[in-house]
């Protein structure tokens, strides 16, 4: 049971905003767990209650096994990442890392050992006696990570740890914490608002969107089968469509929008004939060579520029719908706006979602 | 750089005011005090030291001593009393109740310091606010004026604002996650004030010290009318010299003693000042 977390009904609310509502989740010993979610979905929130800087009004958190429900921080066997750091000033590098270890009053030379250890977990080796005011971002990062690692927690909590490193150090960073998770084998709850960071770093990825968790999967499952219009949209599903199902047919269910586009789908089962209900569509399952499957016409109306690929979006369909088609620009370079073009997807790119899900990211 | 070296023309009506008003009076009292009073109590200039020697005469040093510890006493007693203060305006409080709880703080101000050292003399005197309550509880009166107690609480009545606002400054801009950072490594409220809160507001409290602990060294308005005249301190001394005894040459040597006694002071921890100045 060491390094479990189990958050049962946990609700918190600040005046009449309900940061977290009726959340339950478990993370497995060992487990990196993350929860992904826009600005103000309550990831940090149901962190800070795991950490033990909130109390729930409602519910209860074990960690370890162990009812923490009413442990303050200070007693808790969780430690954490805070995301500006919250490196001491006052301190050293050194003085840093060893404050948890004085707290404990262990003997200096153990601290010491410790602190060493710790360091070179990091690679900060030789920065013990700088001052944590002349680091760089990435160092003090480490530095917090030191801290809160070398006491060795049952659980470590990391609030958006990379949010203010620059992109190329950002991908560096996240290889080098999942690495160092699963070299310690310490449960890791990470939060980001990055679903690229999610999806690369995490074993299970939580998607929350207004105080309540979504979705919680493994990053495959995830990106290939989200279940909700919140969790597709999030995840960076571009063609979003709201079609009814009016006919069934060898394992295909043909789908109709509201303007008259027609294309088929996969029937897993769950589409009921006459009955509206939102699919996923990833702009990078549709193709404007491979003619097969659904084979639509359309009319290139503009062109997104984004490096390696152009996001095209093709009017289709009679009352014009507008599709999100991606096309690598090897071959894109081509193409002119205005042009014809066919837009052709298999039938098991279009994904099922359930129109519970609430609103849109940032709507 | 060139904007840079304009700006420096930015401090040239200060260094003016400073020049005019403290350096020269300096160098004049300097030169006063080298010299002798008249018959008649006027300066006859000279250049003799004795002034200083009369100055280092055990009893005048004892009062030096008095004031020392009297600005000591003044500057810990603010300090005990303005912390807890500070701490609950910078940080238990709603922001919005802040900048009018401060008002309340610097209000004081608006009157003289003397006009309050007369409404102290009204509370502690024989007959006053306090010893009227104690009559009408039936207890003794206490002889709460005209004695080196009365004297501290007019000076930590007037020093305090100058100890709560620097260390109301430095609670206040305290980040609050290094206090959450403290509690994630294992420290209760009793080590996250001293491993975290103390250290961090450390600027504040030499800041609030100094503001103290200077002006108390020559404080003579309370001394003068809280004391009654019966307690000797290096203010009421310097002040006397000046007025009744009409010997401004020892007055002035005095008072550039005295000066000296703050610049040794502040080069004696210039250390501590620095290292919370960096902070």
């Amino acid at each position: 049971m060491k390094g479990a977390v189990s958050v049962r009904g946990v609700t918190r609310a600040y005046g009449n905003v309900v940061a977290v509502c009726d959340v339950s989740l478990d993370v497995a010993p060992g487990e990196f767990l993350t929860l992904l979610g826009p600005s103000g979905c309550g990831k940090t929130t149901l962190l800070r209650l795991i950490a033990g800087f909130e109390r729930p009004d409602r519910g209860t958190i074990h960690v370890s096994g162990n009812d923490v429900t009413a442990v303050p921080a200070h007693k808790r066997p969780v430690n954490t990442v805070f995301q500006h750091y919250a490196l001491f000033p006052h301190r050293t590098v050194r003085g840093n890392v060893a404050f948890g270890l004085e707290i404990e009053k262990r003997p200096p030379a153990e601290i010491a050992r410790k602190v060493d250890e710790a360091l070179d977990l990091v690679r900060l080796g030789g920065l013990g006696n700088r001052r944590v005011t002349e680091l760089s971002g990435g160092q003090k990062q480490r530095v917090a990570l030191a801290r809160a690692l070398v006491l060795e927690p049952d659980v470590l909590v990391l609030d958006e740890p990379l949010a203010a490193l620059d992109p190329k150090l950002r991908k560096e960073v996240q290889i080098e914490i999942k690495n160092l998770q699963e070299r310690l084998g310490t449960t890791f709850v990470f939060v980001t608002h990055d679903q690229d960071e999610a999806l690369v770093m995490a074993d299970r990825i939580a998607v929350m969107n207004h105080g309540r968790i979504e979705q919680v999967d493994g990053p495959e499952a995830l990106y290939e089968r989200p279940r909700t219009r919140f969790v597709a949209d999030f995840l960076g599903v571009s063609n979003l469509l709201e079609v009814t199902p009016h006919t069934r047919d060898h394992g295909r269910v043909r789908l109709r929008t509201a303007s008259g586009l027609e294309f088929d789908a996969d029937d897993d089962g769950g589409y009921e004939l006459g009955r509206a209900v939102w699919v996923g569509l990833r702009s990078e399952r549709i193709s404007l060579v491979d003619r097969a499957g659904n084979v639509l016409d359309g009319v290139i109306d503009d062109e997104i520029f984004l490096g390696d690929w152009t996001d095209w979006r093709v009017r289709v369909g009679p009352g014009g719908d507008v599709l999100s088609v991606g096309e690598g620009n090897v071959l894109a370079r081509s193409r002119r706006r205005g042009e014809v073009v066919s837009v052709c997807f298999p039938p098991d790119a279009v994904m099922r979602l359930d129109d519970d899900g609430g609103e849109r990211p940032g709507g | 750089m060139t904007a840079r070296r304009h700006a420096t023309w930015l401090l040239v009506p200060c260094l003016m005011a400073l020049l005019l008003l403290v350096y020269l009076p300096q160098v004049l009292m300097f030169a006063v005090s080298l010299g002798h009073r008249s018959a008649y109590g006027a300066v006859v200039y000279g250049t003799s030291p004795s002034n200083y020697w009369r100055a280092i005469d055990p009893l005048y040093a004892w009062i030096l001593w008095r004031s020392l510890l009297l600005a000591l006493a003044t500057t810990v007693t603010c300090l005990v009393l303005a912390y807890p203060v500070a701490f609950w305006l910078g940080r238990i409080i709603p922001p919005r109740w802040r900048n009018a709880l401060l008002a309340l703080i610097v209000l004081p101000f608006w009157t003289s310091f003397l006009v309050r050292m007369y409404a102290w003399i009204v509370l502690l005197r024989s007959e006053g606010v306090v010893n009227q309550a104690l009559a009408a509880a039936g207890l003794p009166a206490l002889e709460l004026l005209y004695n080196d107690a009365a004297v501290l609480v007019g000076q930590v009545y007037g020093e305090l604002p100058f100890m709560i606002i620097p260390l109301y400054v430095s609670l206040e801009k305290l980040d609050g996650t290094l206090l959450e950072a403290a509690a994630d490594c294992g420290a209760g409220p009793l080590r996250r004030f001293t491993q975290v809160i103390l250290p961090q507001t450390l600027p504040g409290i030499v800041a609030g010290c100094v503001l103290v602990f200077i002006p108390s060294l020559g404080a003579y308005l309370a001394p003068d009318l809280l004391g009654g005249g019966k307690t000797a301190y290096v203010g009421n001394l310097i002040q006397s010299q000046f007025a009744t005894a009409r010997d401004m040459p020892f007055g002035a040597a005095l008072s550039f003693l005295l000066s000296l006694v703050v610049v040794l002071l502040l080069l004696a921890f210039r250390r501590p000042i620095r290292a919370a100045g960096s902070l």
